[in-house]
């Protein structure tokens, strides 16, 4: 990192071991819920009541309530997907990526990313089965000896979609739940109630902190590090192959799968920033989440910002270069065509205003972080359902030119499913250490091994 | 049951129980173990484990995860359900590929995650060390360094450590 990080540690100087588990969990077993964290709960749990009467409605009448028509046959939901699913990516590549790197200061970031990301990639692994025709059959996809004697097409985007994404969620998963059985027998010593050492200590597996098992878990957890990497990378590729495998003016371009993960990557660590500003308020945890931390991941955030310049860029370019017909009506389409303001608001929203992230004062700035990273999620919502709109309302042949128009229930489901995500985020961090507190104290053992 | 009893020393911070730890095991103390609340770098070393045998699990599960992915594919895509679409061949390796890789990730975490469990014997909810008194800060603050030797007992240990300053030494039954 550069000059001014090894001026500025990221833990405090003189902090103990005890000190650092004290501030990350004590807010979990001492304190209160206090009262925003009532009103948000209750909230988001009537959001998510909502979700629920949204997919049955869904269940009962069909996809026919969303503004979806023909030319526009991915409306909403495929773009919830991709969205959902690109914030699902930031977790892992944070906890994954940094530590492979040696990115120490991920200690204080990765527990909450990675938590967002299972909730964010559970999330998007509902819309491609809500956006079914018959939701109930989505487990044809599973390759399975049946009665039908008939076997998934494997030549279809749509398979590799269910191996990706089923395979992320389970990994995701274990992952998290690696990292956090520690932490758990922490809290099993800590807590004061019968209730919570038995609940702890169950999930905990029993983990005693033995030399042995931390040797077995390092190891273990490092190589899942490792495939962690490429994993991320493939699952967002193959997303970007849902849409570049076709033959559509707008899909079918080679940089698709790289544009996905970068915009995925994006994404995801705005959500990461956004999260970590409410948390280190609603938890105190000004000690362990500190103007550094803030500072380096918009360095991130900026760098995603000006590779989403380039990949636009590249879209133009190759669009125009091509010089086919459709593509190049695509194009025109774009910029003049009835998308065309929130084409431009999205380009604002990914590319102009994250810039602002060149300068240092804005970097360390939360009231500037909050609002930029919330308007860069808003302009990623953007660019997915305009990868969709402005193609399949613009296709190969004029005569089929229908713009979507949403309904309440498109709506009504992507901001239920918003508040659904609050709301797991918001149990979890009542029940959950939101910091990995052994990776904070390895790192703060590192730190005082180096002054000495 | 006259298993022997477990050693418990505790220290205040991870250097001092690397010391510990070289001295008991260059001492050729048995049964030796260590209790941290993270990772301690070396430690493994100091008390003499052999490198796990987990990662090449790993590779195995995945490459045989992986084959059976790609396997499946091909008889599925070429024996059982020939399907002509779009004149391509029905061994479409390329595509294969992509189930092939997400089985080979999948597997072997899978694989990792069961020789974890068993090379360390978890989940087990019950052990003699959670008897000692203040071994709950095993997992917050505090560093024990336990030995299990029928030929070593508390008063060895601590003339061994004599210097160190453990803040404590204790007994346990074995199980």
């Amino acid at each position: 990192m550069s000059g001014s990080a090894l001026r500025e540690p990221p833990l405090p100087p003189g902090a103990s071991y005890g000190e650092l588990i004290g501030v990350v969990a004590d807010p979990v077993l001492e304190r209160g819920t206090g009262r925003p964290w009532r009103i948000a709960f209750a909230v988001t749990l009537l959001m998510t009541l909502g979700l629920g009467i949204c997919i049955a409605w869904l269940f009962i009448q069909g996809v026919g309530i969303w503004g979806i028509n023909t030319p526009v046959v991915w409306g909403f939901a495929i773009a919830n997907f991709v969205w959902w699913l690109g914030i699902g990516h930031a977790g892992t590549l944070i906890s994954a990526l940094l530590l492979i790197t040696r990115q120490h200061w991920r200690a204080s970031i990765n527990r909450f990313a990675e938590a967002m990301t299972l909730f964010a990639a559970v999330i998007a692994g509902l819309f491609p089965i809500l956006h079914l025709g018959r939701p109930y059959r989505f487990y044809w996809l599973v390759p399975y000896p049946n009665t039908m004697e008939v076997w998934p097409q494997w030549r279809s985007a749509l398979v590799w979609d269910f191996a990706a994404i089923s395979t992320y969620i389970i990994f995701s998963l274990l992952f998290w739940y690696w990292g956090l059985i520690p932490d758990l027998a922490t809290m099993r010593d800590r807590a004061r109630s019968r209730a919570a050492r038995y609940a702890y200590g169950v999930l905990s597996m029993g983990w005693r902190g033995s030399a042995r098992h931390w040797h077995r878990h390092d190891a273990l957890y490092r190589a899942m590090a490792a495939l962690a990497v490429p994993l991320v990378v493939s699952v967002h590729s193959v997303v970007g192959m849902d849409f570049a495998a076709s033959l559509m003016p707008g899909w079918q371009e080679t940089i698709f799968p790289p544009y996905f993960v970068i915009g995925a990557m994006f994404s995801g660590f705005a959500m990461v920033v956004t999260l970590a500003i409410l948390l280190r308020r609603g938890l105190g945890l000004e000690k362990v989440i500190t103007p550094r931390h803030f500072d380096a991941m918009a360095k991130i955030v900026l760098a995603g910002s000006v590779a989403m310049a380039i990949s636009y860029t590249t879209e133009w370019f190759t669009g125009w270069y091509g010089g086919e017909r459709a593509e190049l009506t695509h194009l025109g389409h774009l910029f003049t065509g009835a998308y065309a303001p929130i084409y431009y608001g999205m380009l604002a929203c990914n590319v102009l205003i994250p810039q602002v992230f060149w300068l240092r004062a804005a970097r360390r700035n939360l009231v500037t972080l909050f609002l930029v990273t919330i308007l860069i999620n808003i302009g990623m919502w953007l660019e997915r359902i305009l990868i969709i709109w402005n193609t399949l309302s613009h296709g190969h042949l004029p005569s089929m030119w229908h713009l979507f128009y949403p309904t309440f229930w498109d709506w009504a489901t992507l901001l239920c499913s918003i508040g659904l995500f609050t709301f797991l985020f918001l149990v979890f961090v009542r029940i959950f250490p939101a910091v990995a507190m052994h990776d904070l104290n390895k790192r703060l053992y590192q730190e005082k091994e180096e002054r000495a | 049951m006259s298993l022997p009893c477990l050693l418990l020393a505790e220290f205040r911070d991870p250097e001092t129980l690397l010391d510990a730890a070289r001295r008991v095991r260059e001492a050729g103390f048995k049964g030796l173990d260590a209790h941290t609340p993270f990772p301690v770098e070396g430690l493994a070393e100091a008390l003499g484990f052999r490198p796990t045998r987990i990662r090449p699990a790993m590779l195995v599960g995945g490459l045989l995860s992986g084959a059976f992915a790609y396997w499946l594919q091909w008889y599925s895509a070429v024996l059982d359900y020939p399907i002509n679409s779009g004149g391509r061949p029905l061994h479409s390796w390329p595509v294969f590929l992509v189930p092939t890789f997400e089985a080979t990730v999948l597997g072997a975490t899978l694989t990792g995650i069961v020789a974890f469990l068993i090379s360390t014997g978890l989940p087990r909810l019950h052990h003699p060390a959670f008897a000692a008194r203040g071994f709950e800060r095993a997992s917050q603050d505090r560093f024990f360094l336990s030995v299990a030797d029928p030929h070593v007992d508390a008063a060895r240990l601590a003339a061994l450590l004599d210097g160190l300053g453990p803040l404590s030494l204790r007994e346990v039954r074995g199980e």
